[in-house]
């Protein structure tokens, strides 16, 4: 697993600065960005996944039975989600963390 | 279990090509239109990607937000270095020093990388032929840089470097058309699209890389920053754009145009402009001009469409 | 046996039977006669290889780059102006350590413009990460060519190399040459494996981005691997030399060893003021004459061994200094020698610019101290002196 750049010695960079660990980005954390956060309203949600497919950090997933929610770990609240959501199954809340 | 019918939305690749953790801005619909790309191109596709919004939210050394190979180079030169890409894969298959795959070489250059700086190096690469996706993240401005005009900025518009003052209006030209220019080229598939029309984007998508030869997308990426309007209306402000006709969604397959949307009747200009602050400070009548130029391109369009079917 | 061809045709056998796998280049004068060459070659299927006609120079360095990115052997070709215009790639290709084989047929900079050679081209691209060579004749230049991509390629080193010919008085004139069988280049030059490249079953991400916290990491690691590369590039020619039976060295000397004064000397200039050492042997007077074929990594070692007893040192050079105390070449050797506490007298001459012939008559005349540029001196403040300049 990479370590944070600042902890690098020259020698232990792959030669040419060469990354090959795919996606290994992900270890980064936005959701410390976030002010607002989604909450969703299962009895509103038709399951039809539009803010699993418009989300731009990819931070939605479906759950075992269906429903969708966001990781909080990359969520970075920009608030697609709940816009677009066409039965108004998302709202937008203060995230008190 | 998923209802039916709605089942359509997550039928395509669950697989994300950019992972999550990236540094785009809230509410980016340029890294939206490229997840949603990627998934269609999946899983054998080489990227080459010029300097600019996506490639510095997604690769400060030692970290990649990419799942795919993945290669930045320059600002100006993703047509050239995908016909190198391109280029090499085919003659390693050929001297059999590589098995023998489809793999789809897709370059990715924003608006100033495509219209501006690396307008010389995709006009090369598409007249050479080479089989592979140009793929022009349109967000309207550099972005990256701060916010300043491009020849791809709409008329009007405010930037950093087009600022309205007593003598200027902000963006004083208007749009350059990138994808009629590379329809001028005689490519076999050129085609406009935005991630708020997604469907029309992944058929786009998918006949890009069927296409064998050079094919071109020109995606409207709603940028919330450098636009400024809210970050949860890069969705809405896409429709806008399609509804209104400030960005038609066409395809030009083999010299023939098609419209794949029409938004017939147009939505006046004034419903996309007005809530955009970078056209804040535009009077009725600047409006009234923008309007005029729309409906006059949207005609041409239709008239283009309609010879194509003659 | 020996061929009789023109030395761009060699350069183009010689990538030929490096069996090169994607070429990409723009014409430019004089180097065109390579790329022409290699066109062919791959048109009528001697050389299997992709053939990329470009719009720009910058995209010829771009193309390689993504190319060798994806693990193929490529090639190309310029001079002047073009160098000038792919300048940022050569910093990039070398940064991303792929080992792209160029020639750069050394021509003159504009303005005003001129086709003819000199060295203004490389010198404004010296510090790009490249190691660099020189040549003196077309059987260098052949020999160059196949020996830059084993040195470029080898693990230990994975960087670019520019192969430099003169434009015109080199690049241009028939010369016979011995060629290697391909059999030989061959089993001297097994096929390009790298050591990451661009393929999906293996997704590696290539040129991000460096924060002020790792940049200069990242540029310590290729420092590194461009000063190590000095053995390598010996090694490389001790090996050549076993097989085909043709001896270099990093720096070449030629009558060195009992003259007290020396010319320093890049490229086929050389030949010239061997020819002057020659006249003034007949005059029972001893000069000596030292070439770099190596330029970078700068071959300091090597060179301190040549010049330390020497009395006076001339260092000739083919780029004006625009504006800087001395010429490239010489503030190299002068640090050189003041690094290692030596105070030879030297003298910085500026010659041959834009095609102007340089004949052994003029280095006869810098030995015996009366070469002049003018008959009136017009600069006073000045470290070098301009060789030919009408007054």
């Amino acid at each position: 697993m990479a370590k944070p750049m600042e902890q690098y010695k020259w020698h232990e960079l792959n030669v040419g600065c060469v990354i090959d660990e795919p996606g290994n980005a992900s270890e980064y954390m936005t959701g410390d960005w976030r002010t607002m956060k989604p909450v969703w309203n299962n009895e509103k949600c038709v399951k039809c996944g539009m803010c699993w497919l418009f989300c731009p950090d990819a931070a939605i997933y479906i759950t075992e039975d269906g429903y969708y929610t966001s990781n909080l770990y990359y969520c970075k609240g920009c608030g697609i989600c709940a816009k677009e959501c066409k039965p108004g199954a998302i709202k937008m809340v203060e995230d008190e963390r | 279990m998923r209802q039916k019918g709605i089942q359509l939305y997550t039928d395509h690749p669950e697989e994300e090509f950019v992972a999550p953790g990236h540094r785009s801005c809230q509410g980016c619909a340029e890294i939206l239109a490229l997840r949603l790309a990627l998934k269609i191109f999946g899983r054998d596709t080489i990227l080459v990607m010029a300097t600019g919004c996506m490639e510095i939210v997604s690769s400060p050394l030692p970290f990649t937000s990419w799942r795919l190979p993945w290669i930045h180079v320059a600002f100006e030169n993703a047509g050239a270095v995908a016909s190198g890409v391109e280029s090499a894969i085919r003659i390693l298959m050929d001297k059999g020093r590589i098995p023998r795959k489809d793999i789809h070489v897709v370059a990715i250059a924003g608006d100033g990388g495509t219209s501006d700086i690396g307008f010389q190096s995709l006009s090369g690469a598409l007249e050479r032929g080479h089989k592979f996706t140009y793929i022009c993240l349109d967000n309207e401005a550099y972005m990256n840089t701060g916010i300043q005009r491009s020849s791809s900025t709409p008329f009007g518009a405010m930037t950093t470097t087009s600022p309205p003052g007593k003598r200027s209006i902000g963006q004083s030209t208007w749009k350059k058309d990138m994808p009629k220019i590379v329809a001028g080229h005689n490519v076999p598939y050129v085609a406009t699209a935005c991630p708020s029309y997604p469907f029309d984007l992944f058929s786009k998508v998918k006949k890009a890389r069927m296409t064998d030869g050079p094919s071109y997308l020109h995606i409207l990426s709603v940028c919330p920053t450098g636009w400024r309007i809210p970050t949860d209306l890069a969705i809405e402000y896409g429709r806008l754009a399609v509804r209104t006709g400030v960005f038609p969604l066409y395809e030009v397959e083999n010299g023939k145009y098609k419209i794949t949307y029409s938004p017939e009747p147009l939505k006046p200009v004034s419903e996309y402009i007005k809530g955009q602050g970078r056209f804040r400070h535009l009077k009725d009548e600047d409006i009234e001009k923008i309007q005029e130029r729309i409906t006059a391109d949207w005609e041409n369009l239709k008239a283009l469409a309609s010879i194509s079917n003659r | 046996m020996k061929k009789g061809v023109e030395v761009s045709v060699a350069a183009a056998l010689a990538v030929q039977l490096a069996r090169a796998e994607v070429i990409s280049a723009y014409p430019i004068t004089p180097q065109t006669h390579i790329v022409e060459y290699l066109s062919e070659l791959v048109a009528n299927g001697e050389l299997e290889a992709v053939y990329i006609n470009v719009e720009s120079e910058h995209s010829a360095m771009s193309a390689c780059c993504g190319a060798a990115a994806a693990g193929a052997r490529t090639f190309t070709s310029s001079s002047a102006q073009g160098l000038e215009l792919m300048h940022e790639m050569l910093y990039v290709v070398s940064g991303l350590r792929l080992p792209v084989v160029m020639t750069t047929v050394n021509r003159a900079l504009s303005s005003p413009l001129s086709i003819w050679g000199d060295h203004a081209d490389v010198m404004a691209a010296r510090d790009t990460g490249w190691i660099m060579l020189f040549c003196e004749n077309g059987q260098e230049v052949v020999d160059s060519l196949i020996m830059a991509y084993r040195i470029g390629e080898d693990r230990r080193v994975l960087l670019p190399v520019m192969v430099n010919v003169d434009g015109f008085s080199l690049s241009h004139v028939i010369e016979p040459i011995e060629f290697p069988s391909q059999e030989e280049v061959d089993r001297f030059l097994p096929p390009y494996q790298p050591l990451f490249s661009l393929h999906p079953d293996r997704p590696v991400t290539m040129g991000a981005y460096g924060m002020p916290e790792i940049y200069s990491e990242a540029k310590y690691a290729q420092e590194t691997a461009i000063i190590n590369s000095k053995d390598i590039v010996k090694e490389v020619f001790d090996d050549f030399a076993n097989r085909f039976g043709r001896r270099y060295n990093l720096v070449e000397t030629y009558n060195t060893e009992d003259a007290d004064f020396v010319f320093v000397a890049l490229g086929s200039i050389g030949e010239n003021i061997k020819s002057a050492i020659e006249e003034l042997k007949k005059e029972g007077k001893k000069a000596g004459l030292v070439q770099l074929r190596l330029y970078r990594p700068f071959p300091w070692k090597e060179l301190i061994d040549v010049l330390k007893d020497k009395k006076r040192i001339a260092v000739t050079e083919r780029a004006a200094p625009g504006g800087a105390l001395n010429g490239p070449l010489y503030t190299e050797i002068a640090t050189l020698l003041y690094n290692n506490g030596i105070s030879t007298k030297m003298e910085n001459y500026i010659l041959g610019l834009g095609g102007r012939d340089v004949m052994p008559e003029t280095f006869i005349d810098i030995y015996k101290g009366v070469a002049r540029e003018v008959s009136e001196v017009p600069t006073k403040e000045k470290n070098f002196m301009f060789i030919g300049v009408r007054g």
